[in-house]
């Protein structure tokens, strides 16, 4: 069973922190991790104290071996593919492996030797492999040197597999459990040359998890889990209008409900009632009568807000994302422009473990027990929601129920530790309910996409206009991240270069964008922006070969003569599908590609359509990643992806009415299930070279894929999904 | 009121509309069950009663019989793995896990009444939602189980309370 970190509950922050640096024990009480013993229950307690041999490394007396995972793990896998990049250049024993995960208080008291610890955009691996692989690499050496030392031989005589060290010309042979605390005085080594990965033993492997055992068991404990002694239930409800404040509320209508002992303001737009469990507070705050001031919004809708984008889709604009040669005068030229307008709705992250944090509040410092994936910034919200300095705060990360990208926000640690600074020394677990995390989502935007485009007599693609009418993410989390450009993340997967690459070569081209910023919270979404510049490209794409009447595959072959990595995942994709060959009577089939997160990716769908009913058989994703650290994680990324990505187009939307997200549960916001799950092949192929993302690109290759496959199934061009909204037969 | 968990009878004491899931959580603190929707939707709060899956978010504590036998996932395996854990341990079938407690529930209920489950079975029976997306392998987890229990001539009773 997973242990929390509670040790720290009767000291005072601060101690703690001077405790961990360089030569910290791992079990000498107040400053053990947030800790895990996959497949082994044994010893924590009462161990001997075992030093750090680097930051990234603990050697157990017993040679259990413990890597330090600064990224954050929400089910995506990247603890245990961390921990093989770790783990490949010590040359320990993976059998021995277990993990625990960095503090950003700790980070930050050590001056980041962990580095950033954010975790999104795909990034816990190819943002960190290299220092990681160096991380395991010092750590051998100063292992080695330690046993070379003892014996009085030149290290380079010494060699090691699976934590055994040998001295060649002797046979001598000792553990990395037996040198660890002597390797913690060797001075790290100045160069480090990494192993080729053509040499690699542990990653690109496919391991198991780490962290399974606890997961099919029950014994994980997730925030919503966690419980510290004295601990009371804080559920809160915001305006549900975004934008609004909140007007008044009768908390004695409630105050003798059972279980109730406070109800608390927080911040201008939102209050919680504080219970001693869970369904109690949630009756209460059910049962509490609330006024809102609605403000401006609140007669806002889906058709307004689409009003609003279309009128973008012809406005004038200087925000240009890639452009070649002059696309507006080809077209103005052209005898027939090919034209269609695409958009794509809100989405909520809907993870299932809805929002929570547990907090603790005291004059002297502020420590949470919860799930983010921006440590850094979930230190900084509380430090500042407490006023208190960050010194002596502290984040105990907790592994997560799911996240998608909305633990890139930091609303619910604010609020959690807003109502802990009203219960000073109370331990405070705050946690949204299901309707709650639909209504203060932070959305998938909303974007429409006018597609333009001519060809010449040959059906060659002369000219192509995507004009991008939407709400910018960064508007809302980092104003100044927009630039001349306008967003930069709106054009993700139609970049000139770079991770987000277009993958076709078109004579005249024109992306740009014109923003358009509801009142609704914009947020990064799995994916992101790719998924849907992916579907608008791709079955305009596809629209282009068929009005051109040729194959979809070789319509895309002469665009991408000089995008062969794009056309190589596509041909694979295509080729696993059978493309060459005629589909079993009633079975069509749709691809699409596109590069995104530094991978390439592809996908080849097979549907049928049968009285207005859809069935996806199958899909056959091809993806280059560069290098692959966990083949097996990443067949689990890509089918998930695809989970993810197939909700949007088959039925899950949000909609707003009154200003406010229409659906508030599972019932409305219709997520794919099993029964709808196709069969899904996964061929990766890394080619080598760069480090690309596995968790977000083929997301988006999903939806445009089968759309592709809808249309060569029944003639019917679905540009505005989630499909449910469209009769099929 | 009392209730029977895992092979234990408990006392508690709570309002009887409070679902069994926040009894399960909050009374009893064990939190291997978890909420997702509290609708009856997702499936993340599935227990068996007398070995069949139920929802636990939206059924009154008062709705359930002392002589009823709850079993958690902390009571599904206790002296050693059910099959279907084996399995989804074997296949590492867990994503982020949060839903697998319900996914197993589900998964060992429906192997307890139709041992042999063809696809169409598994695709009709299973409703848990998995926002990770882990449906392929909980199908092939299933049917990976079903073999193994024919093999063994076992029902999958290993349970707690069986
Ligand atoms: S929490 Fe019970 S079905 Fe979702
Ligand atoms: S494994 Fe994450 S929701 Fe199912």
């Amino acid at each position: 069973m997973q242990t929390p970190d509670t040790d720290t509950l009767e000291q005072p922050v601060n101690p703690s922190r001077r405790s961990f640096l360089k030569g910290s024990s791992i079990a000498a009480g107040a400053f053990v991790f947030g800790f895990s013993f996959p497949f082994a229950k044994s010893a924590l307690a009462g161990e001997a104290a075992a030093p750090e041999v680097n930051a990234w490394v603990v050697v157990q007396p017993d040679d259990t071996v413990l890597i330090r995972i600064a990224r954050i793990e929400m089910g995506q896998g990247s603890l245990t593919g961390l921990a093989q990049l770790v783990a490949e250049e010590l040359e320990c024993d993976w059998d021995k492996v277990h993990f625990e995960l960095v503090k950003p208080g700790a980070n930050q008291a050590r001056d980041n030797v962990w580095k950033s610890q954010a975790t999104g955009g795909s990034t816990a691996i190819r943002g960190s492999h290299e220092y990681l692989r160096q991380g395991g690499a010092a750590a051998r050496h100063m292992l080695v040197a330690a046993a070379a030392n003892q014996w009085q031989v030149p290290a380079s005589e010494c060699q090691v597999d699976k934590g055994v060290i040998t001295h060649k010309p002797t046979g001598k042979t000792t553990t990395y459990g037996a040198v660890a605390t002597a390797a913690n005085d060797i001075t790290p080594p100045e160069k480090i040359t990494l192993k080729d990965p053509s040499e690699w033993k542990i990653a690109g492997k496919a391991v198991k998890r780490l962290d399974t055992k606890e997961k099919v068991d029950g014994s994980m404990i997730y925030t919503t889990d966690f419980t510290l002694p004295g601990m009371l239930i804080a559920v809160p409800k915001a305006c549900p209008v975004h934008g609004g404040t909140l007007k008044s509320f009768d908390a004695k209508a409630v105050q003798d409900m059972p279980g109730v002992k406070h109800v608390v303001q927080l911040d201008d737009n939102a209050v919680a009632v504080v219970a001693d469990t869970f369904w109690r507070a949630k009756k209460a705050l059910d049962a509490l009568p609330i006024e809102w001031n609605l403000g401006p919004n609140a007669s806002v809708s889906s058709a307004s807000i689409a009003e609003k984008l279309r009128e973008g889709l012809s406005a004038t604009t200087d925000y240009v994302g890639n452009k070649v040669g002059d696309a507006p005068s080809a077209l103005a030229k052209a005898e027939k422009v090919i034209e269609a307008d695409y958009s794509y709705p809100y989405q909520n992250h809907a993870p299932m473990e809805t929002m929570s944090a547990v907090v603790r509040w005291r004059k002297n410092g502020c420590e949470m027990w919860g799930a983010t994936q921006v440590p850094e910034s979930a230190l900084a919200a509380l430090a500042e929601a407490a006023e208190l300095p960050q010194e002596v705060c502290e984040v105990h990360t907790m592994r997560i129920g799911g996240s998608f990208g909305r633990r890139l926000a930091t609303d619910y640690v604010r609020q959690a530790a807003l109502v802990a600074k009203a219960f000073p020394d109370t331990p405070i677990k705050l946690l949204w309910t299901r309707e709650e995390d639909m209504l203060q989502g932070h959305f998938h935007p909303v974007t429409q996409c006018r597609m333009r485009a001519s060809m010449d007599a040959n059906g060659e693609l002369q000219a192509l206009h995507m004009r991008i009418a939407g709400q910018s993410i960064l508007a809302h989390v980092n104003p100044k991240g927009i630039g001349e450009k306008g967003d930069p993340v709106m054009y993700q997967g139609l970049d000139p270069e770079g991770d987000m690459a277009i993958g076709y070569s078109v004579p005249n081209l024109l992306v740009d964008q014109v923003m358009v910023n509801p009142h609704i919270r914009p947020g990064f979404w799995r994916g992101v922006n790719l998924n849907q510049n992916a579907l608008y490209l791709e079955c305009f794409i596809d629209e282009l070969a068929h009005a051109a009447g040729q194959d979809p595959l070789a319509f895309r072959r002469k665009l991408m003569a000089k995008h062969p990595k794009h056309l190589a995942v596509l041909e694979a994709a295509a080729k696993g599908i059978g493309w060459d060959k005629k589909p079993a009577q009633g079975i069509h089939r749709g691809i699409a590609q596109v590069k995104g997160f530094g991978s390439y990716v592809a996908a080849a769908a097979e549907v049928s359509v049968t009285d207005g009913k859809l069935k996806i058989h199958r899909i056959v994703a091809a993806t280059d990643p560069g290098y692959a650290i966990n083949p097996q994680q990443i067949e689990a990324q890509v089918a998930g992806s695809f989970v993810y990505g197939l909700s949007p187009m088959l039925s899950s939307e949000c909609t707003v009415k009154d200003g406010r997200i229409e659906q508030e549960n599972f019932h409305t916001y219709q997520v794919m299930q099993l029964r709808d799950m196709p069969e899904v092949e996964v061929i990766t192929m890394p080619s080598g070279g760069f480090w690309g993302g596995v968790g977000e690109p083929t997301i988006a290759v999903a939806a445009p894929a089968v759309l592709n496959a809808i249309f060569a199934a029944t003639g019917k061009r679905i540009r505005n999904i989630p499909i449910k909204n469209t009769d099929l037969s | 009121m009392k209730l029977n968990i895992n092979g234990e009878t408990k006392e508690v004491e709570v309002e009887a509309d409070t679902p069994l899931l926040w009894v399960i959580r909050e009374q009893l603190g064990m939190t291997g069950t978890k909420y997702g929707c509290g609708m009856s939707i997702c499936g993340a709060c599935t227990v068996h009663i007398d070995g069949v899956a139920q929802r636990s978010c939206v059924l009154p504590v008062s709705a359930v019989r002392e002589d009823q036998k709850i079993t958690t996932i902390e009571g599904l395996g206790v002296q050693q793995f059910h099959p279907v854990q084996e399995v989804w341990a074997e296949l590492d079938v867990p994503q982020c896990g949060y839903c697998q407690s319900g996914m197993i529930m589900a998964a060992s209920s429906l192997l307890a009444r139709n041992a042999n489950p063809s696809d169409e079975d598994i695709r009709r029976e299973i409703t848990n939602i998995c926002r990770c997306g882990t449906y392929p392998r909980v199908i092939e987890g299933i049917k990976t189980a079903a073999k193994r229990l024919a093999a063994a001539g076992d029902q999958g009773g290993r349970d707690a309370n069986a």
